[in-house]
């Protein structure tokens, strides 16, 4: 189906003269999901019912009532204060009593949270020219402590994040942005040029607002040091009884709370710490405990543990990817003091039928059968989701004797120790990861392969505080990329892939200049890249700017200097009779609001 | 006395100061940084984590974050956690309670079991009693407690269902039944860490006993017609707890320390786990915190038990 045809049926439900409903099957006919089809809709201004569908339905038809809902995170949450929490583990604890304007759903739509309706085009929320986006806000919503929520509050939320006095880890989203209160309920988000992916700032884990009256004497230096930020005073549906940084945190039903018949639950205590095997049990086997976060336990256990009956799994299917880098530049040569410098080229994997043997070499099979299970599904796409931006043109294969043709045609010839040659350059890698079970298995899977064709892997773990950690005199960090090919996790925190697909654009290559901190890690360089990205940051019309996506994930997966292995969707334990509301694109908690419970 | 005393704790500066270099540098020198979280994420612009951490001081020279570390040590300011910008001093207090409830209580329970049976055991060498008691505590001692603690989750909580294995510091419950609750989650852990700690003090107090019961001056008390018992206790206990009391005041540190392992299977918010998730967070604040009022404990308790030393043995004099 061609953009013409997509658009003229688009023209067509919106003349009345198509149903939504024959759209979504046409478009299934020819393999987009329902999902997509609907967002393809909405983005093309034609108004959906409600965005209620994408939130399952709310049973109960009174508020409280529910007894305790006990959840149990396995790392525990530190501080309170969303501008200021690093990891999840913070910004769930912090959502519980923070609301932004709107979430996201996990079919990747925005669900309307503080605002009072999302933003489009039809309801003028959208500037046609991408520009700016107003925020129409709840007028009944209000402060633990009775205060009025007001446009002033979102306003303060952007001035306090952009302030580079308070470091607030949320400023990436604010900084570039304009904020303007509108009258007391609206405000106007203003941006610099045409942007198409305007949904950041206000919106999710980010967009948590907190009081003005009560931060307004904390908005510099001193901001760490505001009371609130271990007593918070949200709008949720939860307010604040006591909280025990790294250890426990304790809430009761809000009374006041702006939807009818919300909260469920009379109280709510998240407990942190211990290990995640162990939160499996407190759920699955002996249910001392309603629902566990992030279960990274192998899929046996958890399935052993599901007979028990009284748990089940949930896999919640985003954008984080399990992939193998391989490096362009050369880890052994050192130029202007710095290894792996964008001067340098590698001597193997410049040649791209290294490249393709080593992609042909990886069993992601075996990977997804024996070590990640239903946490792991194979993948030959970078970008996996949403599924509007999920190429269809990507195929995986493994096939070592197809490895060792590719490699004999290229001249890359056996030598006496069985390890291929050709000049002077040895097919010998090392091959870097982090400290984690499945890495090292997976590490010697593919290992044993590349054996058989030919190819030393010399495997490498780091522990992952020092992998992971951005200091500049470690040599071992991820950033800094001195081996010849590693393997980790990348995770998608938005329902939108501009953010994640910085991460091969030429200016983002990791350097000495910027201290490492550019996202191109494995310093891939590519013209039409780079022209794409730039189209697509400016692009208006969703349709063609997706189509940019997909052409990105094409370019940089075929280039094989990045092999992706395995999706990895968050996995949770929660009880058989919970109803939750999970989503892949925004926290665990972030609409605890309609969770309740069968009885 | 005094004098010595006085000597004691003038030492103790010296050796306090060379631990907290030590401590501090080993930590400067460790990788890491406490924003490892915000590199994997995208939506994180990397100069705002370099803020993070000039803001903090950490891009500072070693020598000048320890000497800011001292100055404000010595004031009284223990500094504030990173991580969460608590101060240090009551992150410890908020987690004290517990841990000394938990710990301390296993701890007497380890001595409550160790000196009646070592004492009971060595008196009556190579009988039935002292076999098994052998052998239990070779087994006792032998076995982890991450070991033990996973076998009583499984056998208590899972396949009996009777205690829970989750430990919650804040039981909604009052009179009575806030004390059952808080027994039948603290049972666990305090009788992995009280049987552990009980296997290998047996063995000591059981060795020490034997030693002195076969001096002269014991016989001489039997040749007397002293009663068996009252041989025991005054002449033979009171001798052999010399070595005892050396190992159990080394000990008593550790009760403020906490058990990490033990703390983390059955999610005890104490001390340890407050050291193991500040350590593994790069919290440099919470970790000197933590060590340095452990160091001081040492110190202090090496004290207590040298002058303990002295009422048991009254030949042993200080100069």
């Amino acid at each position: 189906m061609s953009d013409d045809d997509l658009r003229q049926m688009i023209g067509r439900v919106q003349r009345g003269t198509l149903s939504r409903r024959g759209f979504v099957r046409r478009m299934a006919a020819v393999g987009l999901t329902a999902p997509m089809a609907t967002q393809l809709l909405a983005i093309a201004g034609v108004a959906s019912p409600a965005s209620a569908q994408s939130v399952p339905n709310y049973g109960p038809a009174r508020r409280g009532g529910g007894g305790a809902l006990k959840i149990l995170y396995w790392q525990a949450a530190t501080l309170l204060n969303p501008h200021f929490g690093s990891g999840t583990t913070n910004a769930d604890a912090s959502r519980v009593f923070y609301e932004p304007l709107a979430g996201w759903a996990s079919d990747g739509t925005l669900h309307p949270i503080l605002a009072a309706e999302i933003p489009s085009v039809e309801n003028r929320g959208l500037a046609e020219d991408g520009r700016s986006v107003t925020w129409k806000l709840r007028r009944d919503a209000k402060w633990h402590d009775g205060q009025q929520f007001s446009a002033d509050d979102v306003v303060f939320n952007w001035e306090f994040a952009k302030n580079p006095a308070v470091a607030a880890v949320t400023s990436g989203s604010y900084r570039d942005v304009n904020v303007v209160k509108v009258d007391d309920f609206t405000v106007r988000v203003e941006f610099n040029q045409p942007t198409p992916f305007w949904a950041d700032a206000f919106v999710a884990a980010i967009g948590q607002i907190i009081p003005k009256h009560l931060f307004k004497d904390y908005a510099g230096a001193n901001a760490r040091d505001a009371p609130n930020n271990l007593r918070p005073v949200g709008t949720s549906a939860y307010k604040f009884v006591s909280f025990a940084p790294g250890d426990n945190l304790r809430a009761e039903l809000n009374p006041n709370y702006y939807l009818d018949n919300r909260p469920y639950f009379d109280t709510l205590e998240i407990k942190g710490g211990g290990d995640a095997v162990s939160a499996a049990r407190a759920v699955l086997q002996t249910a001392d405990f309603d629902y566990a976060w992030n279960m990274q336990v192998e899929d046996a256990i958890l399935k052993r543990l599901e007979e028990a009956g009284r748990g089940k799994v949930n896999i919640v299917d985003g954008g984080a990817i399990e992939f193998v880098q391989l490096n362009t530049t050369d880890p052994n040569r050192e130029v202007d003091g710095e290894r792996s410098s964008i001067k340098t080229e590698h001597p193997a994997f410049r040649d791209p039928a290294v490249r393709e043997a080593m992609a042909l070499l990886i069993d992601r099979n075996a990977l997804e059968q024996h070590i990640y299970g239903r946490g792991g599904p194979a993948t030959a796409n970078f970008l996996n989701n949403p599924p509007r931006f999920v190429s269809p043109n990507m195929r995986w294969e493994f096939n070592i004797q197809k490895a060792n043709e590719i490699l004999d045609r290229a001249g890359w010839a056996r030598g006496r120790d069985n390890i291929r040659a050709k000049g002077d350059v040895r097919l010998k890698f090392v091959f870097q990861t982090s400290v984690n079970a499945p890495r090292q298995r997976t590490q010697a899977v593919y290992k044993q392969a590349a054996q058989r064709a030919g190819i030393d892997l010399e495997l490498k773990s780091v522990n992952g505080s020092v992998f992971f950690s951005s200091d500049v005199g470690n040599p071992d960090t991820y950033v800094k990329l001195y081996a010849d090919m590693q393997m980790y996790t990348t995770t998608m925190p938005q329902a939108d892939p501009e953010r994640f697909m910085n991460q091969y654009v030429s200016w983002e290559c990791s350097a000495k200049a910027n201290n490492w901190q550019g996202r191109n890690i494995v310093r891939y360089r590519n013209d039409e890249y780079d022209t794409l990205y730039r189209q697509a940051q400016g692009e208006l019309d969703p349709i063609k700017r997706a189509a940019m996506f997909i052409r990105m994930n094409d370019l940089v997966v075929s280039s094989n200097h990045i092999i992706p292995l395995v999706k990895r969707p968050t996995v949770s334990a929660s009880l058989n009779n919970l109803h939750h509301v999970l989503s892949a694109w925004d926290g665990t908690t972030w609409l605890l609001r309609d969770w309740w419970r069968q009885t | 006395m005094t004098q010595y005393l006085i000597r004691r704790l003038l030492i103790a500066i010296p050796s306090l100061l060379g631990i907290s270099v030590i401590l501090f540098t080993v930590l400067a020198l460790a990788p890491g940084d406490p924003f490892e979280e915000l590199a994997t994420n995208p939506a994180i612009p990397p100069d705002v984590r370099a803020h993070l951490r000039a803001s903090l001081g950490m891009d500072d020279p070693v020598h000048i974050r320890y000497f800011a570390w001292l100055s404000s040590m010595l004031r009284g300011e223990w500094g504030y956690s990173f991580v969460s910008r608590i101060p240090v001093d009551q992150l410890i207090l908020q987690r004290l309670p517990t841990t000394v409830a938990v710990i301390g209580t296993s701890q007497i329970l380890a001595l409550c079991i160790a000196l009646p049976v070592g004492v009971y055991a060595a008196t009556r060498p190579y009988s039935v009693f002292d076999q098994v008691a052998n052998t239990l505590a070779f087994v006792g001692f032998s076995l982890p407690t991450f070991f033990t603690g996973l076998l009583l989750i499984l056998l208590f909580s899972i396949h009996l269902g009777w205690l829970p294995f989750v430990f919650r510091s804040d039981i909604e419950a009052t009179g009575w039944r806030w004390w059952w609750e808080m027994f039948k989650q603290s049972i666990m852990p305090i009788m992995v860490l009280g049987l552990f700690q009980g296997a290998a003090w047996t063995r000591y107090v059981r060795s020490a006993v034997l030693d002195v019961i076969r001096l002269d001056h014991v016989t001489t008390a039997r040749s007397k017609g002293l009663p068996e018992r009252r041989i025991t206790i005054r002449h033979v206990v009171r001798n052999a707890m010399i070595p005892v009391v050396t190992l159990v005041a080394l000990q008593m540190p550790a009760v403020f320390g906490g058990a990490i392992v033990t703390e983390q299977i059955f999610r005890v918010p104490g001390i340890g786990s407050l050291l193991i998730s500040a350590i593994l967070a790069n919290d440099t604040p919470v970790i000197m915190g933590v060590t340095f009022v452990f160091a001081c404990l040492v110190i202090f308790f090496n004290l207590v038990a040298d002058i303990l030393y002295g009422w048991l043995d009254p030949r042993i004099s200080y100069r």
